[in-house]
């Protein structure tokens, strides 16, 4: 398992958090229970297995909602 | 994909567009009564502006939700629809607006806490194999590197000085700003600056595992955090967002009336009630961090808000913390002795009264120390040059079976009555010293206890390990409503209990090394934190630097903060039923007022969150 966090241009919008959450939890490779949407610091936190889902893919899927990445990082936990 | 991608960037254009639309399609009607100048152009705007609205709107309902994105488009068609282009127009470009206000100002709410992160060092000079320094990022430092630091950098690692001296502002870590001298073998922390000199360093922790990455992490957990009642917000605006939409598809299936069913789309809109809290919090929590207090979310925000009884350890927290040895008796002779098996055992431990004995005897010869046996709450026994010594509590005497006389009955009864703590030393079950011990109570804590009370705390309870005589005496001085002595970690943490049984809501402020259980226990643990205890991590509330006169401040915001966001609650239900009521009982309500209002109590919510951010306890009497 790895574990990453995003960094996103700032969220205003509560409905936001909703979205993103859903779209990654909707991720196969993703821990579901792991995500985590962080209004206020713009933070995606997340769990992931590598061998199913690149940190890519899941950036790809938060930008296709419209939402810049500003950074980005994951560790093998 | 990439239009709708230029599209939402061309967000800001599309504002002023709009605007100028709007105008023209307004002055043209009213001023030159040319409607079909005055048609186009505001139906122009109302494609326009709800475009990107639209596409938000589309990516939201991919995913399965129903934002506020999708109500306002359907509106916003339903208008166009009917056409009622005046009303699409405005309420699209009221919507854009609002959203960028919201941005500009929420972003200001963040400011506090973002100064604090932007303080994280981002690049370092890494030694490489050829063993010059090149420059590079933090991300790529691991522990083991060896890392120089230059005049006016920032310290990118905790770690310890290799070779080099200099200066470093610590502020970031300690809060205090002046400069601490550094040398070989002194510890250096990421986020301090140094201010002149060069060091060389060895990385030791990197990263979040730094004291300043974790602080960071605290914080930004901690604005994020939820309460109860936000994730009952939260489940409740998931549900809520739907039913406005099923609302209003109902009341046009039986009125057959689309501008009532458009309209209840548009005063639906949750906005205010989902954004009030959290921009309350993080401008709270900014405002503490600002000011070198921790408060870890929302949920203790709350807590902390209602405490009604403050519980301190003395030790530490109403004093210095650094007790010295102020009276001493000797019984019988061969003093010089006494005091070197006395330095000797006692070097063993690293308990404050300890150091105290230690410091106080200074340079003596040191006896190899066997056997050593640390009796809880009592003190301390060890087998020195053949001898048994002892030195502890009275308690301890009485297990030791040493014997008191009346002179040292009396001594002990005279000793308390000064406020000291009591260290007895018995060789071979023979009483030979009595030390008194006491500590320095912290300047302004009287004045800060003040004003704790003021904030309406009823109860200001003292606990500590120490006699009864010591711990009234503070008591005394400070003004405080009870207090206890005798207390061992395990009677502060079950008096604690007792407290909380009582209906009690209790904060605890302890250094948190042997408090921890009272720190966990009470509803508002209080660190007094130097910014590298583990307390850090078990409490609720942290006092950076261990600086007492932070709390009644962190108290007073905590307040403040509860505060701010009841108000926003009772701003964005009431602007929800005030709106709901006019449509169904007044005249003038329309989709465009409607919209106005809610744009407008959104930025009325961000507004009143920004006032925390200057939050600042008002002086007493006696500091004015």
């Amino acid at each position: 398992m790895h574990k990453a966090t995003i960094q996103l241009e700032a969220l205003i919008c509560p409905s936001c958090v909703q979205k993103i959450e859903k779209a990654t939890k909707g991720l196969s490779g993703v821990d579901q229970d792991s995500v985590k949407v962080m209004f206020n610091s713009s933070k995606v936190k997340f769990d992931f297995d590598a061998d199913k889902i690149s940190l890519e893919d899941v950036e790809k899927a938060i930008t296709a909602l419209g939402f810049e990445v500003i950074k980005s990082q994951a560790k093998a936990k | 994909m990439s239009m709708q991608r230029y599209i939402l960037s061309k967000k800001n254009p599309i504002i002023v567009i709009s605007a100028v639309l709007i105008v023209l399609g307004f002055t043209s009607a009213m001023v030159f009564h040319n409607e079909t100048v005055a048609v186009w152009s505001l139906a122009i705007a109302s494609v326009l502006g709800v475009a990107p609205i639209a596409i938000q709107a589309y990516q939201a309902l991919r995913v399965r939700v129903v934002s506020i994105d999708v109500l306002v488009t359907i509106a916003v068609a339903g208008a166009f629809f009917i056409r009622n282009f005046e009303e699409s127009a405005i309420v699209t470009f009221l919507f854009l607006f609002g959203a960028f206000l919201e941005q500009r100002t929420i972003n200001k709410t963040r400011s506090a806490i973002k100064e604090l992160t932007e303080m994280a060092p981002e690049s370092a000079l890494k030694q490489m194999e050829n063993g010059e320094f090149v420059e590079v990022e933090v991300d790529e430092v691991d522990e083991g590197d060896i890392l120089l630091v230059k005049t006016g950098a920032k310290v990118p690692v905790d770690g310890a000085v290799l070779s080099g001296e200099g200066y470093i502002n610590e502020a970031s870590i300690t809060g205090e700003s002046v400069p601490v001298g550094k040398e070989k073998g002194s510890s250096v922390f990421a986020g301090t600056i140094l201010d002149n000199g060069t060091l060389q360093i060895v990385a030791e922790r990197v990263g979040e595992d730094t004291t300043f990455g974790r602080i960071i992490e605290l914080v930004e957990e901690a604005q994020d955090s939820k309460s109860e009642a936000e994730r009952f917000i939260d489940r409740f605006s998931k549900y809520y967002t739907p039913a406005v939409l099923v609302l209003a598809f109902i009341v046009w299936l039986i009125s057959r009336d689309i501008e009532l069913a458009i309209t209840i789309l548009v005063l639906g809109c949750p906005g205010a009630l989902v954004i009030g809290v959290p921009v309350s919090n993080v401008a709270g929590i900014g405002n503490g961090a600002r000011h070198g207090v921790l408060l870890k979310g929302s949920e203790v925000i709350g807590d902390f808000s209602r405490v009604d009884t403050v519980v301190f350890d003395k030790t530490g927290t109403l004093t210095v913390g650094n007790p010295k040895v102020a009276d001493e008796r000797i019984y019988g002779t061969d003093s010089e002795e006494l005091m070197a098996y006395l330095a000797s055992v006692e070097g063993e431990s690293d308990h404050p009264l300890a150091k105290a004995i230690v410091e106080h005897i200074g340079s003596t010869e040191f006896y190899p120390v066997e056997n050593t046996d640390v009796v809880k709450g009592g003190g301390i026994v060890a087998q020195v040059n053949g001898h048994r010594v002892a030195v502890g509590n009275a308690a301890l005497m009485d297990q030791e079976n040493v014997h008191m006389s009346k002179e040292v009955t009396a001594d002990i009864a005279s000793f308390e009555q000064k406020g000291n703590s009591l260290v007895l030393v018995s060789i071979d079950s023979e009483l030979k010293a009595l030390l008194g011990i006491r500590d320095q109570i912290r300047p302004g804590v009287k004045n800060d206890l003040k004003k704790l009370k003021k904030l309406g705390v009823k109860n200001l309870v003292v606990l500590s390990g120490d006699n009864q005589g010591t711990v009234d005496l503070v008591a005394q001085d400070l003004g405080l409503t009870e207090a206890h002595g005798h207390m061992l970690p395990e009677d502060k943490s079950a008096f604690i209990e007792e407290l909380i049984g009582k209906g009690k809501i209790v904060a605890f402020v302890g250094d948190g090394v042997n408090d921890s259980p009272s720190l966990a226990l009470a509803q508002i643990g209080i660190a007094m934190g130097s910014g590298t205890d583990v307390a850090i991590e078990t409490s609720d509330v942290v006092l950076m630097n261990s600086d007492f006169s932070r709390l009644p401040h962190a108290l007073g915001l905590a307040k403040a903060t509860a505060r701010n966001m009841r108000q926003n609650i009772i701003i964005a239900v009431g602007v929800v039923l005030v709106l709901l009521f006019s449509l169904f009982f007044s005249e003038w309500m329309n989709m465009s007022i409607g919209m106005l209002v809610h744009e407008a109590s959104i930025l009325v919510v961000i507004l009143n969150g920004m006032r925390l951010l200057r939050y600042k306890l008002r002086p007493t009497r006696e500091e004015k």
